[in-house]
């Protein structure tokens, strides 16, 4: 096993440093005019300045932090012992995509929140995600393992969607030596690490890799199908797939409910990122035919990692102000520390405690501007944050040319529209065993955003492995019993 | 890949592609319509079928060319292959048996008809057929439209074929005439240009038909994704792609749609004459 070398003693605070090891990126000046990636990793010698402060804690609360629970103090280890196969190969254990979660999971809420190092006050924790980048970059510089296969066991499954639940599942089930089919309605895979996260933040050369592993573990890649439309979930089970798995996401844009909400100039987040990302508006119109139109002033509403994307996206197709309008205080808003502070560095301006009530238009219906209230944080609502509550004759307008609404997804109804014996929750989720992930149909199971709602693409892989388990388990059980 | 088994010049800028896509030949039904990608680096845009065969596994689109994805597509020949086509997307017509139906449709409306008339009529109704174009040859595709309608009626806005005037003149004389005989319609079906359905909505309210538009906002994925080809529907916002395309004409917000279908003007002419630039040498055709 790969974690046979021994492990290391835990080690005191006092021979560390305080601080992460910086990593270099391209300065914003310079960052907002191109879409290349903001930060450029960790060479050796950083990664192993950076590994040198884990404190091998007894208890590795880290571990405790992942989501897939990944090995972080023995991949620590083997970037000291310079190991770095073996380092990959542990993280590999639970997380098939280290080179995207290394670049776009929350970890300070997650594995790093934990970290020790982190608990004292003005101590960063061990940048667990860093490190965890420079694993999977130096594996892709190095040459990749294709995965073992197990010898076929002659069963056809079908994976409904290819982002990360969809990829995992796929992957996984391959290796467990069955026949995946990979069925996706856009004409690329990747889902919201394609369509929805910008170059910028996550490379598409990145997922184009991960979508090549899968080809040459046998899946099948099939695109430009809809499930529900081009091809029922009935229709699978008669073309002879014996198991399926549902991860079509949430994609269905949210909208706030308020005036001129369809006014030429403002857009979803969804189609803003979509023409944007998918379709490659940056590249208008001389390497893609898909136009965005981006004005002078761009107001985005919303502080999540869409609302981030959108407003960072916005000044590198030529807008001069990109500001965003949240509700509450940063300290509430969902989205990555590190998107926050790039878009702060980038320029991007913060109105917090601002609630929209409503978009106006000129008399050709051109966005012009927001109509905003103040507003003062009250107690903490279902969700935990503080509740907004507006200031009364605190109204102020701000003035844009287009507008971004970011406010959230809920998950696609194509799937259960089209398939009446599946079961799902009032707002659109799938109902599933939470053991298995076995929906209302025997023998179809699903995961990622479309069961939790907008979540993170750690969880969403996760899903996707844990539903790959108990598809596996399921196939192998129905041969038992016929 | 989808390879073009069929290619016929209509008009001068109007061509039917006959392509093979069994998947979707299998399914599709009057009202549904397909994405179409020519390329990498294309545009997906939404397509009507106007007709399938089932058993060769082809589905008919007939296009008009517009700007620069209608144009580039309109290079495509026989025994070429077009990157994506996607489908059946949107919601079937609601064919069921009405009575006594209208259909109108004007310009490139009529092939996009087509299906309606033809299932509609497998249905059991009286299918009458109003159909209206700038000029006789861009009445298209209407000889196959009227294998499925006991009547048909044509006007052209010069004259030059049917009536003198537009299809709003040829329903109201319908409505009236029918009248006379104590007849009425059931149901209005129409497609087209938007600006004529919001007319066609106008007139079939104040007489009291129940009226089907079949819109075409602006879309991306065509999936319910984006939520580009929004469009209010009895005050509230719905996604033609996969609630429509086809809605309650007398619950359409048809100004708003004719205002977004403008949204991207600007954009469209630099890329149209950006790639006869580059392609035709300038030359529209
Ligand atoms: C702009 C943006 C930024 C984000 N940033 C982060 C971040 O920094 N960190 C983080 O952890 N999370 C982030 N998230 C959230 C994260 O991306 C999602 O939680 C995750 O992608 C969910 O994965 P999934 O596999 O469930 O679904 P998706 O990634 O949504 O993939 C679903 C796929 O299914 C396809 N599909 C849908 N319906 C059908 C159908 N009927 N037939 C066939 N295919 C279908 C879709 O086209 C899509 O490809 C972000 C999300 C967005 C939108
Ligand atoms: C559900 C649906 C079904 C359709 N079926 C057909 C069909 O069967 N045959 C066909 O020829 N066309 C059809 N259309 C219209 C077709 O999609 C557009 O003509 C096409 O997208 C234009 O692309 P372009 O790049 O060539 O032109 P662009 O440069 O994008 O646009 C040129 C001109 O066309 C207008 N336009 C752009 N998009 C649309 C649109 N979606 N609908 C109407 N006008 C538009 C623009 O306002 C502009 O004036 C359909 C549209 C929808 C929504
Ligand atoms: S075209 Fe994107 S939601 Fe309809």
């Amino acid at each position: 096993m790969t974690e046979e070398k021994k492990e290391r003693k835990p080690q005191k605070r006092s021979d560390k440093s305080p601080k992460k090891t910086p990593m270099r990126e391209q300065p914003p000046e310079e960052r907002i005019k191109n879409f290349l990636e903001v930060p450029f990793g960790y060479t050796e010698k950083e990664a192993l300045l950076e590994a040198e402060r884990c404190l091998h804690c007894r208890r590795p609360f880290c571990v405790e932090g992942c989501p897939v629970e990944i090995n972080i103090p023995a991949f620590i280890s083997a970037i000291l012992d310079k190991d770095y196969r073996r380092g990959i190969n542990i993280i590999k254990e639970t997380n098939v995509l280290p080179a995207i979660c290394g670049r776009v999971c929350p970890q300070e809420n997650q594995c790093e929140k934990a970290c020790v190092m982190g608990r004292k006050d003005g101590w960063d924790p061990v940048g667990i995600g860093r490190l965890e980048r420079f694993l999977a970059d130096w594996e892709y510089a190095n040459g990749r393992e294709t995965p073992k296969i197990a010898e076929p066991t002659g069963k056809k499954v079908a994976v409904i969607g290819s982002g990360p639940a969809g990829l995992v599942a796929a992957a996984d089930l391959a290796r467990y030596g069955h026949k995946v089919t990979l069925f996706e309605s856009l004409h690329k895979g990747g889902g919201v690490l394609v369509y929805g996260i910008p170059e910028f933040r996550l490379p598409k050369s990145i997922v184009a890799k991960e979508l090549e592993t899968l080809e040459h573990m046998g899946v099948e890649i099939k695109y430009d199908t809809v499930i529900g439309l081009t091809y029922t979930i009935d229709e699978l089970f008669e073309m002879g797939y014996e198991a399926i798995f549902i991860g079509t996401g949430a994609g269905l844009p949210r909208y706030l409910g308020i005036p001129g909400e369809n006014l030429k100039g403002v857009y979803f987040a969804n189609e803003f990122l979509t023409r944007a990302n998918l379709m490659e508006a940056y590249k208008f119109p001389e390497k893609a035919d898909t136009p965005i139109n981006v004005g002078k002033k761009v107001i985005t509403i919303g502080a999540g990692n869409v609302a981030m994307d959108c407003a960072r996206t916005a000044l590198r197709l030529g807008a001069e102000k990109s500001m965003i309008v949240y509700r509450r205080s940063l300290a509430e808003a969902p989205a990555r520390e590190e998107e926050i502070h790039h878009a702060e560095e980038e320029g991007v301006e913060f109105h917090l405690l601002t609630t929209p009530l409503a978009i106006m238009g000129d008399k050709d219906n051109n966005v012009i501007g927001l109509e905003c209230q103040e507003c003062e944080l009250g107690e903490p609502d279902e969700s935990g944050r503080c509740r907004p509550i507006p200031i009364e004759d605190a109204c102020f307008d701000l003035e844009c040319d287009t507008l971004i609404i970011a406010i959230g997804q809920r998950p696609n109804p194509l799937v259960p529209r089209n398939t009446p014996n599946l079961k799902t929750h009032r707002w659109g989720g799938i109902i599933v065993n939470e053991e298995t992930l076995e929906t209302s149909i025997p023998g179809v199971f699903a995961g990622g955003d479309i069961v939790s709602g907008a979540a993170t693409v750690i969880l969403a892989m996760g899903a996707g492995r844990k539903a790959a388990k108990s598809m596996h388990e399921y196939l192998m059980n129905k041969d038992k019993k016929a | 890949m989808f390879e073009i088994v069929r290619k016929e010049w209509l008009h001068e800028v109007i061509f039917l592609i006959e392509v093979k896509a069994p998947a979707i030949a299998r399914k599709i039904k009057a009202g549904n319509f397909l994405v179409f990608r020519a390329k990498e680096g294309g545009e997906r845009i939404p397509i009507t079928v106007a007709e399938y065969d089932r058993k060769k596994g082809t589905v008919t689109c007939i296009i008009q060319v517009v700007g620069k994805s209608t144009k580039l597509l309109s290079t495509f020949e026989k025994g070429d292959y077009i990157q994506d086509v996607v489908g059946p997307l949107g919601k079937p017509t609601e064919i069921k048996k009405y009575g006594l139906v209208g259909i109108v449709s004007g310009g490139l409306g009529i092939p996009l008809a087509n299906l309606v008339a033809k299932e509609l009529r497998n249905a059991g109704n009286e299918v009458i057929g109003m159909v209206g174009a700038r000029t006789k040859e861009l009445l298209v595709w209407e000889e196959e439209m009227s294998k499925y309608c006991t009547e048909m009626d044509y006007c052209t806005d010069d004259g030059s074929f049917g009536m003198k005037g537009f299809t709003t003149n040829l329903l109201e004389k319908k409505i009236k005439e029918l009248e006379k005989e104590g007849k009425k319609f059931d149901m209005i079906f129409t497609v087209g240009p938007t600006i004529m359905m919001k007319f066609i909505a106008g007139i079939t309210k104040k007489y009291g038909i129940h009226t089907i538009a079949s819109l075409n906002p602006i879309m991306v994925d065509g999936t319910g994704m984006c939520g580009a080809c929004r469009v209010t529907v009895g005050g509230e916002i719905k996604f033609a792609c996969v609630d429509g395309p086809e809605f309650d004409a007398h619950q359409v917000d048809f100004d708003e749609l004719l205002m977004r279908l403008g949204q991207y003007k600007k954009y469209e002419k630099v890329s149209y004459d950006l790639y006869l630039k580059e392609c035709c040498g300038g030359k529209q055709k």
